[in-house]
């Protein structure tokens, strides 16, 4: 007959047991789970990520009612169990009583509240859970001022999270540096560096005395006297095993619920799983050994030998941008020996600890990317005598390695671990890879590899490209370039929401490997900066290719061309006389009509550059950013005024958007046109933007290309007025730039996120229309302006710095 | 050594560049972020690219034609097997000073 199994508590740990059972025997138990939390099991240690704004609660969520219902598990949740009564082998829940065969306690921890009058204040609150997080969030909304106590990992991270979301942030942290028990104080101090550029204030020797308030909290009172005001204070000191129950139905308890290593306790029907217990005197607080638990109990319940053994775990906060790792023993000691090794301009610090010929610690931050190596010889215990002089460079410095991550993955053994949250190793990965499972997803789901914090996720992919070679396409994680790992994607996602607003907040908090770019990231980050922070952010000229730092297009003798603006493709005689006065005084060589409806000066030397601008300037004529990912032209036909089928004023409505739009920077260039009726003498239909004009208004297309791929454009909407038409365009080009990768056209990133997606927000949504065009139109304060009438000015710069043909004549 | 004046660390972009010219041609002297100068040879061996318009990262440089990139310190080129001959450089109090031994003395032999 089936058994009775009653779980308390729906965690993380009591969560992976559930899975383990009904994977290999979904028909030995009936079971029925309790959770205090009105909710099932979701990953807990995400919730960090949810309270800054990264992820929602939906993204965190590990079984949902559907799974729970479809595995046939009954559900008590938002119900305490009150006892349990051992004689009788029943659960006391707060509705309703339930037998049991087996019981599993997995009640995890309650957060440690320190003992001060006034810890029971509205206002003040611990971080454990979703609710917690929820209760941040809603205060953090108000504004106003935090005050965290604790300086640990969950500490910093509720502190992150709240200074994301515009809160003023103190941390109080008792001991001497962060995350002591963590880190040494070197990475605890450049830490503290990071946080504090972040604007949250740190205070370490910091002892609270008592939090003050009448009816809500309203300040904290320190030790010495010191008076901190705030109108949220998070409790994050430390954890303790939830035992209360397991205490009152006399199990054996110690700081812990007491178990074997078959994670029996002391009632042969009872287990414990997770945080609430206590093994051979040591307590867990990371998901690794858990998972661990978990497994083990499973064997257990179901019959099968197995036993629990304590291994090292390392520690990762996850704060983005805060880059540490740490692992194994740090303390110094007689017969230790330390490696350390600082780049103090990328704030990088590492340091290893050795005995004998053992590595048997790490610390480091700013760069961990070699962590779980080091982590692994820690584990395995490895001699590392042979390697000890280029030990701290990591692995690929050793025995020959290629510098190639690719191949450093190739070369790792069988039984290297991948995946530190759940314990999951090369071998397993790829394994699941060649039974069929072709992509990340597929790897998560039947590996659970890169499932929990994700920090792994890179390793993962990199073994799913040496296995399955060619047929692997790495999707959009591409890293931008070899100066860091992250994706063009993560970067324009980081810059805004850790509000990055210099490259060099860029470079160190993002974790650049290199001093400040390359060519590929370089423009970029500026460009991402600029679109982002436009007021906080100016362009920078030198991280720009040569034709937007000179305004103008190198060519292939290192002379240049000159482009001038024609609104519209429309001139006058004056200045056909300024241009053609122009080619004479500079000796162009050559004088052509561009494709895109303008005059171009072929063969200008630099030098004369400025001086050309400043003549042309002189009739009124501006830089047509011919050479710019911004806009370039406008192309218009000549619509009502002349043609006798025009519908609309095509000419005035091109000159008009391309007098809004002009000295915007964008992703790529963007190119307009107007066509005054569908007969299109302008090639509007091959446009990133082109309008057409019909009696009945304007059709306005997007995401067209005529390049090296031919696209027409995909209709963005229909609009009667030509107000509309000049909003859809700008609201259009600023998602576009909020959003897309650099170098990427419009019609790329539309096929990348979907025109339903662009229609939803610039057509439908008339609120997040407006803001586009304010943002916009914001931005254009700076940008709307013609770069040659300030560089006409600075002429000398266009010059030699020196002529020493001169000197050496003498 | 013959060190000559050519101007203010400061007329020179940082992360940037300017060309001087001299008997042997032009030469580009770099600015890296760290205020490091360099000097170089401003004509790419592979199609005379003008490298002082390049992009200055770290301690090297990228050429505007064809990306072509160039250690200033040794001016090897990465991954090509070719080089841009560089200059004795350096900084005093603000100002720009070059080897003008080496700027002259090919033209003359
Ligand atoms: C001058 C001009 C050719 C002409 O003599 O007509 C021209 C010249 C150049 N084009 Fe173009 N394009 C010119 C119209 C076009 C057009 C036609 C148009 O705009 O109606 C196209 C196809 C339409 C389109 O963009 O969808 C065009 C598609 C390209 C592309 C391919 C873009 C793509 O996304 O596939 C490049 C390469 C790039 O941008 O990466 C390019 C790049 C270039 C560059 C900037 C190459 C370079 O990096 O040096 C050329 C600069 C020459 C110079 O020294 O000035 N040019 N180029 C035209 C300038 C128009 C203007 O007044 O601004
Ligand atoms: C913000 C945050 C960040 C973290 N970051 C990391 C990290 O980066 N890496 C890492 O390894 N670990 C991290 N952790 C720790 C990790 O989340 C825990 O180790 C893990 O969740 C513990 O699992 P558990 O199943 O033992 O307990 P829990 O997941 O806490 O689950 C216990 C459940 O039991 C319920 N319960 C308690 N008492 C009763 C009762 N009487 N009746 C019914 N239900 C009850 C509770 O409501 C709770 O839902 C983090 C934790 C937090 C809070
Ligand atoms: S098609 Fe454009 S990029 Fe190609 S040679 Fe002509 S002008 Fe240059
Ligand atoms: S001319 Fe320098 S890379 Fe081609």
């Amino acid at each position: 007959m089936t058994q009775k199994l009653v779980i308390i508590g729906a965690g993380m740990a009591s969560g992976r047991v559930i899975e383990h059972l009904i994977e290999t025997a979904p028909d030995a138990y009936d079971i029925t789970l309790f959770n205090a939390e009105a909710r099932g099991n979701y990953n807990r240690i995400m919730l960090s990520p949810v309270l800054s704004g990264e992820k929602t609660y939906a993204d965190i969520v590990t079984h949902d009612d559907d799974w729970y219902k479809s595995h046939g598990v009954t559900c008590r949740f938002g119900e305490h169990v009150v006892r349990i009564d051992r004689d009788r082998k029943i659960i006391e829940g707060q509705n309703g009583t339930v037998p049991y065969d087996k019981l599993v306690i997995a009640t995890g921890s309650a957060p440690f509240i320190i003992p001060v009058p006034g810890k029971d204040l509205p206002g003040v609150i611990t971080y454990r859970d979703l609710d917690d997080t929820n209760a941040m969030i809603k205060a953090a909304d108000k504004g106003g001022k935090a005050v965290v106590i604790g300086g640990g990992l969950l500490g910093l991270e509720a502190a992150a999270g709240l200074a994301e979301r515009g809160m003023e942030v103190t941390v109080l942290h008792l001991m001497g540096h962060l995350m002591e028990r963590q880190l040494d104080e070197a990475a605890g101090y450049l830490l503290r560096r990071d946080l504090e550029k972040r604007g949250i204030t740190i205070k370490t020797q910091a002892s609270t005395k008592a939090i003050l308030g009448q009816d809500q909290v309203e300040a904290v009172l320190l030790a010495d006297d010191e008076t901190l005001p705030a109108d949220l204070v998070v409790m994050a000191v430390g954890i303790r095993p939830e035992t209360r129950l397991a205490n009152d139905a006399g199990l054996e308890v110690a700081r812990g619920i007491e178990v074997d290593a078959q994670m029996q306790t002391s009632d042969p029907d009872i287990f414990a799983v997770g945080e609430c217990l206590e093994f051979n005197g040591q307590l867990f607080g990371l998901v690794a050994p858990l998972y661990e638990q978990a497994k083990v109990l499973a064997h257990t319940l179901l019959g099968k030998s197995d036993a629990f053994i304590v291994r090292d775990t390392a520690t990762k906060l996850k704060v983005t941008g805060c880059d540490l790792f740490s692992a194994g023993d740090f303390a110094e000691g007689a017969g230790r020996e330390d490696i350390v090794f600082r780049d103090p301009s990328r704030g990088v610090y590492k340091r290893l600890v050795i005995e004998g010929d053992r590595l048997i610690g790490a610390v480091m931050y700013g760069d961990t990317a070699d962590g779980n190596w080091f982590f692994g010889l820690i584990k395995d215990g490895t001699d590392i005598d042979d390697m000890r002089d280029t030990l701290i460079f990591g692995p690929a410095l050793q025995g020959g390695a290629s510098v190639d991550p690719l191949s450093a993955v190739a070369a790792l053994p069988p039984e290297a671990e991948i995946c530190g949250c759940n314990g999951i190793c090369k071998g397993t990965i790829v394994n699941a890879i060649q039974g069929g499972a072709a992509d990340l997803g597929a790897v998560r789901a039947q590996t659970k590899a890169s499932a929990s914090c994700g920090t792994c996720t890179g390793l993962v992919e990199q073994l799913l490209q040496v296995t399955l070679g060619d047929d692997f396409q790495m999707p959009n994680a591409q890293p931008i370039c070899g100066c860091c790992d992250l994706t063009h994607e993560d970067v324009r996602r980081l810059i805004k929401s850790q509000e990055l607003k210099s490259q060099e907040a860029v470079w160190q908090e993002l974790g650049w490997k290199t001093r400040n770019g390359c060519p590929s990231c370089r423009p970029a980050v500026n460009f991402y900066l600029l679109a982002d922070w436009p007021l906080e952010y100016r362009d920078d000229p030198q991280s720009r290719f040569v034709n937007e730092r000179k305004h103008a297009n190198i060519q292939k003798d290192g002379t240049f061309s000159v482009v001038p603006r024609m609104w519209g493709g429309i001139t006058n005689p004056a200045e056909l006389r300024a241009i053609a006065d122009a080619a004479d005084k500079y000796n162009v060589p050559t004088v052509k009509v561009t494709g895109g409806q303008r005059i171009d000066l072929l063969g200008v030397k630099g030098e004369d550059l400025p001086h050309m601008w400043a003549d042309l300037n002189k009739v009124g004529l501006v830089s047509g950013h011919a050479y710019s990912k911004g806009l370039r032209t406008v192309k218009t036909c000549v619509g009502t005024d002349h043609c006798r089928f025009g519908t609309q004023d095509s000419t005035g409505l091109g000159i008009k958007l391309e007098q809004i739009m002009w000295g915007s920077w964008t992703p790529h260039k963007v190119k307009l046109a107007v066509s005054g009726c569908p007969r299109n003498c302008a090639e509007a239909t091959c446009k990133d933007v082109g309008i057409i004009c019909v009696d009945s208004g304007y059709q306005v297309g997007v995401a067209g290309a005529a390049g090296m791929d031919l696209k027409e454009t995909q209709r963005l909407a229909d609009v009667t007025t030509e107000e509309e038409a000049i909003d859809l365009t700008l609201a259009f080009v600023q998602l576009y730039r909020e959003n897309a990768k650099y170098l990427d056209r419009p019609y790329k990133w539309v096929a990348k996120v979907g025109l339903d997606w662009v229609k939803s927000r610039v057509v439908d949504d008339l609120d997040e229309r407006a803001r586009l065009v304010a943002a916009f139109e914001l931005s254009q304060t700076i940008y709307r302006k013609d770069p040659w009438a300030e560089h006409a000015e600075e002429a000398q710069k266009f010059q030699p710095l020196a002529d020493l043909t001169l000197e050496a004549a003498e | 050594m013959s060190w000559i004046d050519i101007g203010a660390l400061d007329d020179i972009p940082l992360r940037g560049a300017r060309k001087i010219k001299t008997d042997v041609g032009c030469v580009a002297v770099f600015r890296t972020d760290t205020d490091e100068v360099f000097a170089a040879m401003d004509r790419c061996p592979h199609k005379g690219g003008p490298l002082s318009e390049g992009i200055v990262h770290g301690q090297s440089v990228t050429c505007p034609l064809h990306s072509w990139v160039f250690d200033l310190n040794t001016g090897q080129a990465r991954g090509e097997d070719a080089a841009i001959t560089t200059f004795p450089i350096r900084t005093e109090a603000g100002r720009v000073l070059i080897d003008s031994l080496q700027l002259t003395g090919r033209s003359a032999a």
